[in-house]
């Protein structure tokens, strides 16, 4: 084991992944704890396939991927959410609309221009090979911002999450702070949706969450609980993909839905016992 | 007659697609429990937004009188989130401070003082470890309320609060909101479809019709008015303040 870890950590690409990863990895459960309970699990799928039209897009115009992929992924929460307050359509079917245009829209544009090539395979689930040292730099200024902001605003992001009227009548602008965690989940997804691949980083956003939950009952708890197991659960993916020889992005997915069924049997023996 | 709270003159409220209520005109005074009922579509809720100041008056004004629409202690109709959503009691509570902190990001030992003693106030203080989602029903609207008493100490603003209780829990909860407006002198609006049963305990009526205001007096007046009648059908009136009576109208409002 432990020669596996130091032959891991020689690997200057392997050493990048793990940071950005490791600080993707927080910032998506964080964010994550909010966004499945106001039920907007599907949020981070649908911004990934926006983000994967956006690096085809950037990619056929030979134009830097983020500086692309950014903007236009930030845009299309925005309109996400402006649709769902709006009522016009309801959340899923706006999410289920816009990620599946926008991942035609990359398919159709990569085959017009270079076809699909092991590049957009990379996108779609991840490659480790991808992290250069502006993206080291990057994701720490943003999983800074993104840790900042959460401790700042976290009870009013709490009480939003539990009940938006009642903090609206208390004069909580709850729009603003609706926008500022779609405005962070796009870039956390931009950022991780690299290593993970477009088809599975919405996994990093849902299972810590959704695991702190079988066990957590406090949402401090819920919290504290699923930054531990998404950076634990990222890790163990990371060792996993490096002694099997699979890819990074399915390897962490993996290892969390492994943690969150360990988590729901613990939770439902607790329940027993109590009983 | 004590001081106004809050005065509504003239009042017209509505949204882009038009106009839900116009020409209201009331006022509530401090310590009154008024009761707001009328059918749906009526613009119950419209008003609740109104007087919480989420919605601007399309004509005529209201005032508040030594309160502010972010001092109102509001309980919301219940909403499906909450229902299995991981809080401990006391986090839920200690939201209701969060108005007056304004952009403070945390909580003072005050904050945490007060949510001490609204939890203690209404009978949760031993759950306040407890999660929010494994209460019964009338556990979780004490808690909302608790919730609420934190924002406010002078006016709630309750929206259906009896909602999904079962006849038991309906009669404990409104026996708890009279407590605080007899014992602790705290003004009550209820927004409710349960018309004879909280009219017990209610001293104003505020009856809302699709043409606009049809009733606004004390609830002895609105026992004796005609407009009442259609939504008085219910056996118990005679028997006041009986628990059997609450129970039995909790029942039939299922």
């Amino acid at each position: 084991m432990m020669q596996l870890l130091s032959e891991i950590f020689s690997y200057g690409f392997l050493v990048r992944a793990m940071v950005v990863g490791c600080l993707v990895a927080l910032c998506a459960s964080l964010l994550g704890v909010s966004l499945v309970l106001k039920r907007y699990s599907m949020i981070g799928d649908g911004l990934s396939h926006v983000g994967f039209g956006a690096l085809s897009l950037a990619m056929a115009l030979n134009m830097a991927p983020l500086a692309v992929a950014i903007p236009v992924v930030v845009v299309a929460a925005f309109l996400l959410l402006r649709l769902r307050e709006n009522g016009k359509l309801r959340g899923d079917s706006a999410i289920a609309l816009i990620s599946s245009a926008a991942l035609a829209a990359g398919v159709m544009v990569t085959s017009l221009s270079s076809g699909l090539n092991a590049d957009v395979y990379s996108y779609m689930f991840g490659s480790i090979l991808s992290m250069g040292e502006g993206d080291v730099i990057l994701s720490l200024v943003l999983a800074g911002v993104v840790l900042v902001l959460f401790i700042l605003f976290y009870n009013k992001i709490f009480a939003i999450t539990f009940d938006e009227s009642f903090a609206r009548a208390t004069g909580t602008r709850s729009s603003l702070y609706s926008l500022l965690i779609a405005l962070l989940t796009a870039l956390t997804i931009v950022i991780g949706m690299r290593i993970m691949g477009t088809m599975l980083i919405s996994g990093l956003i849902i299972f810590p969450a959704l695991t702190a939950m079988c066990l957590c009952r406090s949402f401090k708890g819920v919290v504290l609980c699923a930054a531990a197991v998404s950076v634990f659960c990222f890790l163990g993916g990371m060792i996993l993909s490096y002694a099997i020889a699979t890819p990074a992005g399915a390897s962490v997915v993996m290892v969390n839905v492994g943690a969150y069924f360990l988590f729901w049997l613990m939770g439902k023996l607790r329940a027993r016992t109590r009983i | 007659m004590s001081a106004a709270l809050i005065q509504c003159e003239d009042l017209a409220l509505g949204y882009e697609t038009g106009i839900a209520i116009r020409h209201l005109t009331f006022t509530v005074h401090a310590g009154d429990y008024l009761c707001l009922v009328g059918e749906n579509g009526s613009g119950k809720s419209t008003l609740v937004k109104g007087l919480l100041g989420l919605l601007p008056p399309l004509s005529g004004k209201i005032q508040f009188f030594g309160l502010s629409p972010r001092e109102i202690g509001y309980l919301p109709q219940q909403n499906p989130v909450q229902k299995d959503f991981p809080a401990s009691v006391q986090e839920v509570v200690l939201s209701g401070c969060l108005g007056r902190r304004g952009v403070l990001p945390f909580y003072t030992r005050g904050d945490k003082a007060r949510a001490a003693e609204n939890m203690e106030l209404l009978g949760v203080a031993g759950l306040a470890r407890a999660s929010y989602r494994d209460l019964s029903g009338g556990q979780q609207q004490r808690v909302l309320l608790a919730r609420a008493l934190c924002a406010t100490s002078k006016l709630l603003l309750l929206d259906e609060p009896v909602t999904g209780l079962d006849p038991l829990a309906t009669a404990e909860l409104y026996a708890i909101i009279k407590d605080l407006n007899r014992a602790q002198g705290i003004t009550i609006i209820m927004v409710s479809h349960d018309v004879s049963c909280a009219l017990h305990d209610a001293t104003m009526v505020l009856h809302l019709s699709d043409k606009g205001m049809a009733f606004f007096g004390t609830a002895e007046e609105y026992h004796r008015s005609p407009i009442s009648q259609p939504f008085l059908r219910c056996d118990c009136v005679g028997h006041h303040n009986s628990h059997v009576c609450d129970a039995s109208c909790g029942g039939k409002s299922q």
